[in-house]
């Protein structure tokens, strides 16, 4: 006997679907020197671009990156943003800000955390360092880098960094 | 992360939980079901489409004649699963089938609950298995079964 | 009506799990060799359209990430269905119709085997009435197939023939996934899946992809010294439940035919996107062809069913077998939806 007399006007329809995903060559170099410690890229053959981290292809060339490059952990703020709207899935409280980084060395900036710097004092240009984890705690995943610091270099000229925006 | 030879996998989880409104042609159609009731609607041509949809398939024109019809339904095509997958409504082996339900000029698709496929045949004049507790969802109808169990 | 000619084709090799490369590396190789084949420079080509699905991924607009294999910078004028392949050929040759552009890259991708595909292909299902029930895909193959067995006068034997010959066929094509020699007789004594389909009956589960070059009139005549001229090209739809449509006949596949114009000459070759064997007997008698025509030389999806390349794959083995002149005047089919709910037919011809 139904509970409800009042009609029907929305049903549930959840959806679950379960993926296995493998890293892709690239991606799987890139990951196992993430658990050695090391930033690895890649060099596309015609333009020389250095792309970190690698995807196995130069997207402007459309041909494969192949040549493995090494970079340090020590890059330059292209452009950053300040969080402030808290969420459940964050693991650290707003505000904070995360940045695009070029390392030197490579052509393509990437999206990290900065800490150990007050979130509004992070600038354009700002030199900057990767902090690893313990290294007992290194893994084949990108969280083998805590986040970025700031290091006491003086920051880089925009020329340096402008045609990476 | 699993690692072998090399190989990096990672397995990912994707949930939606979707609550879908239905509208006043299909919300009858389920309100139906809870009440234990299968409602198909009239069209143009004068012929039932079950289960319902909103606007003709032909000509398009909105539909809103709602028609009682079943309970007894025959089976005018059917499939044994032999090994029932997790999502399937039954977990010992079924047929699938579409059944046009007296009254309807179209088949509507749901399991039949028949023991084996020797029992199943196009057909067959099957009734709808109600669930105990309803909500207003396909599957109020637990499965399909012979008319005369 | 301009002419418009498929100029190249290429594929990656169907395999059933491709475990090393991600789509980006799977798809860049066989982009590059539909590009080279095809003597039109890859910046040269007015326009790009690719055909896959985010459901085989898990992520929304996961076909933006394989933009990094056909070099998107700077940018490009680009475009994506959340289709088949083939259905990207057709927004092309739309393009190309209308005057916008004289060339088009076309390609496709899918890795089924990162998800469950039965799972995934329920998602396509209406959301109401069938999607809750979970049938798959090839539980609703055999609800079809037993409707046609029961109305048409063929046999389950008929329908292991043709398994038997699509894997045999496919020891030709170096693409192909199942390929062997197998004998009806025997197949039919393995037991069903979902009857009345066995095993062979069904496609594989295939991650692979395609790439093709499409080219305008003269520019065509220019690169290729034997396009494959696509003489008319139609897709037609039916309605999506189940149960309002005749699931033994496909008659969008009649109509996209007719308008396509197969019977306006005489048909070699076809080559028709049919992942089970029943459906190839529908889509014979959909498009009228005569007993003599030969179907699916290169095994077709029984061979190799990479999801949202296998009807792309179809334009490109009839296109092929045009090029080398083998053949010079082929049917192309590819289908989307459950139990052939959507078709798109086109007449292929030989320089």
């Amino acid at each position: 006997m139904s509970e409800s007399t009042k009609p029907v006007t929305a049903i549930k329809a959840p959806v679950h679907l379960e993926f296995s995903y493998t890293a892709g060559r690239a991606s799987t170099r890139f990951l196992h020197g993430m658990a050695e410690g090391k930033i690895l890229g890649q060099r596309c053959p015609e333009c020389g671009k250095v792309y970190v981290p690698p995807r196995g292809s130069c997207t402007i060339c459309a041909v494969p990156t192949e040549a493995e490059v090494e970079v340090t952990g020590k890059g330059t703020v292209t452009t950053f943003c300040i969080v402030r709207i808290p969420s459940d899935s964050l693991s650290i409280d707003p505000p904070f800000t995360c940045a695009h980084i070029l390392l030197d060395g490579a052509d393509l900036p990437f999206f990290a955390l900065i800490q150990e710097c007050p979130f509004d004092e992070v600038r354009m240009g700002m030199r900057v360092e990767a902090v690893w984890v313990p290294k007992e705690e290194l893994g084949p995943t990108f969280e083998s880098i805590k986040y970025f610091r700031p290091i006491d270099e003086p920051d880089a000229a925009f020329e340096s960094y402008k045609e990476h925006l | 992360m699993a690692a072998e030879q090399g190989r990096l996998s990672a397995t990912h989880v994707l949930e939606y939980p979707y609550r879908r409104s239905v509208g006043p042609i299909m919300g009858q159609f389920f309100t139906g079901l809870r009440d234990r009731r299968i409602a198909g609607v009239r069209t143009g041509d004068g012929s039932v489409v079950v289960p319902p949809v909103e606007y003709d398939p032909v000509t398009g024109a909105a539909v809103s004649e709602l028609v009682d019809v079943g309970p007894l339904g025959v089976v005018t095509t059917w499939a044994w699963v032999t090994t029932p997958r997790p999502k399937h409504p039954l977990t010992r082996p079924f047929a699938w089938a579409l059944i046009k339900l007296d009254g309807a000029d179209t088949g509507m698709l749901h399991a039949v609950d028949v023991g084996s496929a020797e029992k199943m045949k196009t057909g067959l004049r099957v009734k709808p298995r109600w669930r105990d507790e309803r909500v207003g969802d396909i599957r109020d109808i637990a499965c399909f079964e012979p008319e005369g169990s | 009506m301009r002419d418009v000619a498929i100029v190249s084709f290429a594929q990656a090799k169907n395999v059933r799990r491709e475990l090393d490369a991600n789509e980006v590396e799977m798809v860049m190789p066989v982009v590059r060799e539909a590009v080279e084949q095809s003597g039109i420079p890859r910046r040269e080509i007015d326009f790009t359209c690719s055909g896959s699905c985010d459901y085989l991924a898990g992520q929304p607009f996961s076909f933006v990430s394989a933009l990094d294999a056909v070099g998107a910078w700077p940018p490009i004028s680009e475009s994506h269905v959340e289709m088949d392949g083939a259905w990207a050929l057709y927004e092309a040759w739309v393009k190309i119709q209308i005057g916008d552009i004289d060339s088009a890259l076309i390609y496709a991708f899918g890795k089924a085997s990162m998800g469950d595909l039965p799972d995934v292909l329920t998602l396509q299902l209406d959301p109401y009435y069938m999607a809750p029930l979970s049938p798959d895909s090839v539980s609703l193959a055999a609800l079809q197939a037993r409707a046609y067995l029961e109305t048409s006068g063929h046999s389950e034997r008929d329908l292991a023939v043709i398994a038997a010959r699509s894997r045999k066929d496919a020891k030709t094509n170096p693409a192909a996934q199942l390929t062997g020699d197998f004998d009806p007789e025997r197949l039919l004594g393995d037991p069903y899946l979902v009857s009345p389909l066995r095993k062979h009956d069904c496609p594989p589960i295939s991650d692979g992809a395609a790439a093709i070059v499409l080219a305008a009139g003269d520019l065509a005549r220019k690169v290729s010294k034997r396009p494959a001229w696509i003489r008319g090209i139609d897709h037609r739809i039916e309605a999506h439940g189940l149960g309002n449509r005749d699931l033994a006949k496909s008659l969008s596949t009649a109509e996209a035919g007719r308008r396509a114009g197969v019977g306006d000459g005489n048909v070699d070759v076809a080559e028709l996107h049919a992942p089970f064997t029943h459906q190839e007997l529908i889509l014979r008698d959909a498009l009228g062809l005569a007993n003599d025509v030969r179907v699916n030389p290169s095994g077709g999806p029984l061979a190799g069913n990479p999801m949202m390349v296998a009807g792309l794959a179809r334009f490109g083995e009839a296109a092929r077998l045009l090029m080398d002149g083998q053949a010079s005047r082929a049917v192309a089919h590819a289908t989307s939806g459950p139990c052939l709910q959507q078709n798109m037919v086109a007449v292929l011809e030989g320089e």
